[in-house]
């Protein structure tokens, strides 16, 4: 078998500047401000206005979700899930449910899978909407920002007819959803969709034909091809360097294979291809959720009966659920000795990797006034690292 | 192929208890002393390049951390789990921060929550979440959060606190029984 020449990954090279020397410049970015994705902290060392080194910190966010899940029953920790990535909840409850699924051995029915794809294509538009008005308020385009909000209020809006909650959701569920569509919603949803799709042209024609938002963010946070197996990059992020990385397509998991679309690839692996490929993934969820809508079955139940969620126990074994969120791999380890109480469960997020390794490594050499727009290019969100 | 891999494990670095769990995830075990070479085995040979996630279990019924790192090979899609059981009583495992650029995070994560070192594993010594911690290492299985916040914090006046078992109980389903 051939042997790969990158055997041993060398340590990133740090500079350890002399901070006595008076050359450098301490300071932290965050956890309280605009150029950061959440709660989190850089603390950056920067000669002249080039960084020099960056480090990550978290723990803003920490509340000990996967240590509360082993003290709660495997339903009561759905209030749990859902809060680990504020922005797209819905991964976290799909995820959880089909580690109990496969662990209980449920089917769920057909009806559900198709209701599940729409929530969680749904969740990627809204959750990319909030993304690209941080993307754009990096580089100073504010008003992109108010648009983009007000977008997503309206995808808000239908997530709470479904759902009752604009925010967290707690639709998906062991055994299917939660319910059925409401009379005459999906009506509704082509109706905002239409309007997000005309806002979309609106957003692609002012933020990326900016002179000068191409010329900040070309370049910015170039990540080779090579880094994606190195760094387990995920997502966009990693389909910029045009290495096609996406688990709809990779797993096949729920109606995903019976959908028409392609892995969206770039090539220069830049801060501005990364955002393009973003926009190109919001059209393309639109494209996904007009084609879920036409093939959601009319009739059917949307879930199976469970039994007493108070006595319910999930017979012993391991395993591990992923879906492709909208910054890649989001995955739950799940492991259960047979009791009414999960044994232990560990959250995959991609932020982990992006945020920490690959953001200090991009962040040295960069300008300080670009470490914003270089952190939101890589779409993270802290509570998924934190837990 | 995952037989075949299963074979090699097996015969390079004594793998047993291989399982599949789906058609496209399955779990091995290996000594904690094979395990660092058999994961660079499935990183440079076996095609498993990516790294998903590191963590481990608190086994204190066995008095041993259950290690799990979960590969995915993407030509193939398959993801595989090794686990390797180490000494709880002398928790210290072999770093891997050469193989993967972000595995020290995760090392760091481990030694914070679980007190189980990796030497020379970047940073494995500094604070990672927990900031100020003061507190034994709060994901073993014997770290009680409730009673530690019982004695260390002070309960604020005014409050009242359910039991969210016997609350869901009473409130959603009086009717229950076992």
């Amino acid at each position: 078998m051939k042997r790969e020449k990158t055997h041993i990954i060398p340590p990133a090279e740090r500079a350890f500047p002399d901070l006595s020397s008076g050359k450098y410049l301490v300071m932290w970015q965050g956890p309280q401000h605009p150029g950061i994705t959440g709660n989190m902290s850089l603390r950056l060392i920067a000669e002249g206005d080039t960084v020099v080194d960056c480090e990550t910190h978290v723990g803003y966010l920490h509340r000990g979700f996967e240590k509360l899940m082993e003290r709660r029953l495997w339903m009561q920790n759905f209030p749990l899930v859902c809060r680990i990535a504020v922005p797209e909840p819905d991964f976290n409850e799909y995820c959880y449910a089909t580690a109990i699924e496969e662990l209980a051995g449920i089917r769920i029915p057909d009806k559900a899978i198709w209701l599940r794809t729409f929530s969680l294509e749904l969740m990627r538009l809204a959750s990319f909407l909030m993304w690209i008005g941080g993307q754009a308020g990096a580089f100073g385009h504010g008003t992109i920002a108010q648009w983009s909000v007000t977008m997503r209020d309206y995808v808000l809006d239908l997530f709470e007819e479904l759902t009752g909650g604009r925010i967290y959701h707690m639709y998906i569920i062991p055994g299917g959803v939660r319910s059925d569509v409401p009379q005459g919603f999906f009506q509704h949803v082509l109706e905002v969709l239409k309007i997000v799709e005309k806002n979309l042209d609106d957003i692609e024609l002012v933020m990326f034909h900016n002179a000068i938002y191409k010329l900040r963010a070309e370049g910015l946070g170039y990540i080779p091809k090579e880094w994606i197996d190195q760094y387990g990059i995920t997502g966009p992020n990693a389909r910029a360097a045009g290495v096609p990385r996406d688990l709809r397509k990779d797993l096949g998991y729920l109606a995903y294979p019976k959908l028409d679309f392609k892995v969206i690839l770039g090539t220069k692996s830049d801060a501005y291809e990364r955002s393009r490929l973003r926009l190109l993934e919001m059209y393309q969820s639109i494209n996904l959720l007009r084609q879920i809508i036409d093939a959601m079955p009319k009739e059917g139940i949307f879930k199976e009966k469970l039994p007493n969620p108070l006595h319910w126990k999930i017979p012993a074994g391991e395993t591990y659920v992923a879906a492709e969120c909208t910054r890649g791999e989001y995955g739950f380890y799940v492991v259960s000795d047979g009791s009414d109480k999960p044994r232990r469960v560990t959250v995959r997020g991609p932020s982990y990797t992006h945020a920490i390794s690959v953001m200090e490594r991009l962040a040295r050499g960069t300008n300080i006034a670009d470490i914003a727009g270089l952190m939101v290019s890589l779409h993270t969100y802290p509570p998924e690292i934190e837990r | 192929m995952m037989n075949t891999t299963a074979m090699t494990l097996a015969e390079r670095y004594g793998a047993r208890d291989w399982r599949d769990q789906r058609a496209d995830l399955a779990s091995v075990t290996v000594d904690p002393r094979s395990a660092r070479d058999a994961l660079a085995w499935l990183r440079d040979f076996g095609e498993y390049k990516h790294l998903s996630f590191a963590t481990a279990i608190d086994n204190i019924e066995r008095n041993v951390f259950t290690l799990t790192y979960t590969l995915r090979n993407q030509e193939r899609g398959h993801s595989l789990m090794l686990h390797c059981d180490i000494d709880r009583d002398k928790p210290v495992m072999d770093s891997i921060h050469l193989l993967w650029g972000q595995a020290w995070t995760y090392q760091r994560e481990m030694k914070e929550w679980f007190g189980i070192d990796f030497p020379g594993s970047p940073r494995v010594d500094e604070e990672f979440v927990l900031e100020g911690w003061a507190g034994p290492p709060m994901m073993r299985r014997d770290f009680d959060s409730l009673a530690y916040s019982d004695a260390t914090y002070v309960e604020r006046p005014g409050r009242t606190t359910n039991d969210p078992a016997a609350y869901m109980k009473e409130k959603l389903y009086p009717e229950a029984t076992e």
